[in-house]
């Protein structure tokens, strides 16, 4: 017994694995036994990077045809478990993706799953996994009580991606059964929002703005201050909900987790649902005029002051280098 | 048409959580209210049902000690009608069996031609309620959407993506999760407060519903620790008297990001 087999749901994302596949991965290794990836979609352009992280196996369901993950990939996950490979663990990643399968997956197998976590542990032949709570101030550590297949998602950003020495994975065919009626969504076009600079979740430096900026085009600084520092701009909920920025910008509890080295916050109060996005950050600069906001406290470097008379002037400062 | 939302009734999000130490479980006794995240989905159900010109929103919800008082202002709203299963049976529920419970609820009720949650509740936020859901009802679903039309037996959505969106379509029945933003929720109206108090609202057992096992004995899964988490350390605040940008500008330096 013991967790001997482990998948990791695996995705794709222009041709190169996601880097919370590669974390996953990373950390199922360390974990012992054999490792399998589970792509959910065609498998092939990532199969080596996969195997080169720890994947022996590579199940590939090939082109989902207008599908939506969920249905499709639980139930291609199911039909392996039922041909006998049975795993001990699947890992998710906390995301869209892999949410949505995790869910439909656990009602197929009867089984409940652990969310959220940012830590795993193997204990006997059950596991411990650890969620941060309250905007991460408590630590809660939960252990499954039932049989496997254990269900488990994990925050991106929780471990550190590292490739081992394997080779290639092995791609096996994981075609997706007939659905019925839990088929019957399918995407009928796809948009992509254009983005230039680094990506919000990689960047070195991230820049984000709140309601404190006052009105959407007060977040050109923001967006000038990013360019400057070669970083990206993230935004909190309040204003994406409000319209003033794309979703993909949001960076908290339902956005982006961001671990960059320098965290600049402006016009945010650092609610806690903003905070476990970004908390992880080596380095935390905020500017807020109200100085008992709780983004203070997580602050390396606070500026109680006007982002409207703060930004511009550094801005120009940094422009005349 | 006939639309059905889930309404998560919970703790005041404003009052910082707790949980109860013999349970490690979130304290759920004070006055529960509507989970903001679900005022999206009940906007969103009346105003599908007002385009359509017929049929009615009804609620479903599971919550401890008969509450109500967040049904009331989903009611209030506008929604018909709502089945509330409260059971001390239920303490100690994972997603899962939440699911299954909501489900057999929504059965109750008939048939209907959506089902919308939100993407997630604001208190549990596990985000696997509504997926699960769809499944235990044999249901499509579609997830996240931040745009909903119904045209003739097909729902429309514009479902957010990490890089953008898609639109993506399916035949009813079937059920949505909406993200906040996806409609401006109304203020219940001093009608609609009075007109909610005669509301019907049916409370129901899980086992009324047919749903076993609940609670602790349901949950395959345990607290065995709570820990305090590392506290960042505290840095520097300083006040800006017209010079505080010269600070930041030092502080990059001192990291080389500059
Ligand atoms: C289930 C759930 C999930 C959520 N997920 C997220 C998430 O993923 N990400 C997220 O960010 N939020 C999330 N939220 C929302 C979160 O609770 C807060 O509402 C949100 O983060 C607040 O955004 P804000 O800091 O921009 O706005 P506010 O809280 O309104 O703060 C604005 C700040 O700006 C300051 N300010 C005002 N004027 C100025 C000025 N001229 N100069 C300087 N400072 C100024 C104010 O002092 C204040 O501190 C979630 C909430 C729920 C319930
Ligand atoms: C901090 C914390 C962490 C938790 N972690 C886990 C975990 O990892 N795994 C697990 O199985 N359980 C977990 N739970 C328990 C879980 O929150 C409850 O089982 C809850 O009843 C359902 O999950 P949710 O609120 O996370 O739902 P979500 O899936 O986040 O809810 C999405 C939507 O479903 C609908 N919905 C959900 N619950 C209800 C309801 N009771 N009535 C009406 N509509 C509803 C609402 O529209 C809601 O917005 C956790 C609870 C807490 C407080």
């Amino acid at each position: 017994m013991g967790i001997d087999n482990i998948w990791v749901f695996a995705q794709e994302t222009n041709g190169a694995a996601t880097p919370a596949t590669l974390e996953l991965l990373t950390k199922a290794r360390s974990l012992g036994g054999t490792v399998s990836a589970f792509v959910v979609g065609d498998g092939n352009a990532i199969a080596s990077t996969l195997g080169e992280y720890g994947a022996a196996k590579v199940y590939s369901t090939g082109d989902l045809a207008g599908n939506l993950p969920g249905a499709a990939g639980a139930a291609a996950m199911k039909a392996v478990i039922d041909g006998g490979d049975r795993p001990d663990l699947i890992m998710f990643p906390q995301n869209y993706e892999g949410r949505d399968i995790v869910s439909r997956l656990s009602v197929k197998l009867d089984r409940t799953v652990l969310t959220n976590n940012t830590q795993v542990e193997v204990d006997g032949d059950s596991l411990k996994v650890t969620t941060p709570v309250f905007g991460g101030e408590q630590l809660v550590t939960t252990t499954f009580t039932g049989e496997g297949p254990f269900l488990a998602a994990f925050r991106p950003k929780s471990f550190e991606p590292a490739p081992g020495d394997a080779g290639a994975g092995e791609v096996v065919s994981a075609p997706v059964p007939d659905l019925g009626a839990t088929g019957g969504a399918k995407v009928t076009a796809v948009h992509v929002e254009e983005t230039t600079g680094p990506k919000l979740d990689e960047a070195a430096v991230v820049v984000a703005g709140g309601r404190g900026l006052g009105q959407s085009e007060s977040f050109e600084m923001v967006e000038s201050l990013a360019k400057l520092l070669k970083g990206a701009p993230g935004a909190s909920r309040a204003i994406v909900d409000a319209g003033w920025v794309p979703y993909s910008m949001q960076v908290g509890q339902t956005g982006k987790v961001v671990k960059p080295s320098v965290y600049i916050a402006a016009g945010i109060s650092g609610a806690t649902q903003h905070m476990v996005g970004m908390k992880g950050s080596k380095n935390i600069i905020a500017i807020n005029k109200d100085a008992e906001a709780p983004i203070f406290g997580v602050a390396d470097l606070g500026i109680v002051g006007d982002v409207h008379k703060v930004m511009p002037k550094l801005i120009e400062a940094l422009q005349g280098r | 048409m006939n639309v059905i939302v889930c309404v998560k009734q919970i703790p005041d999000p404003a009052q910082p959580g707790e949980l109860d130490p013999s349970t490690n479980t979130l304290k759920r006794e004070g006055k529960l209210i509507l989970d903001e995240s679900d005022s999206y989905g009940v906007e969103m159900a009346l105003q599908l049902v007002d385009k359509a010109g017929e049929g009615e929103v009804s609620l479903i919800s599971m919550a401890p000690n008969g509450e109500v008082s967040g049904l009331r202002t989903a009611l209030a709203m506008g929604a018909a009608k709502a089945v509330l299963v409260s059971d001390p049976d239920l303490a100690g529920s994972d997603a899962l069996t939440t699911a299954k419970v909501l489900a057999a609820a929504a059965k109750k009720l008939g048939d209907a031609d959506l089902i919308i949650a939100a993407t997630e509740s604001s208190d549990g936020y596990t985000g696997t309620v509504p997926e699960q859901m769809a499944e235990v009802l044999g249901m499509p679903s579609i997830t996240f959407a931040k745009s909903v039309a119904v045209e003739g037996g097909t729902v429309k959505v514009a479902r957010q993506t990490e890089a953008g969106y898609d639109e993506v379509e399916c035949p009813t029945p079937a059920l949505v999760s909406v993200t906040a933003g996806v409609v401006e929720p109304r203020y219940p109206s001093f009608k609609g407060i009075m007109a909610a108090k005669s509301k019907p609202v049916e409370e129901v057992t899980a086992a009324d519903l047919g749903v076993t096992p609940v609670g602790w004995a349901g949950a395959d899964q345990q607290i065995v620790d709570v820990a305090q988490a590392p506290a960042r350390e505290a840095g520097e605040i300083i006040e800006d008297e017209g010079e505080a940008h010269l600070k930041i500008v030092e502080f990059l330096e001192g990291l080389k990001v500059i």
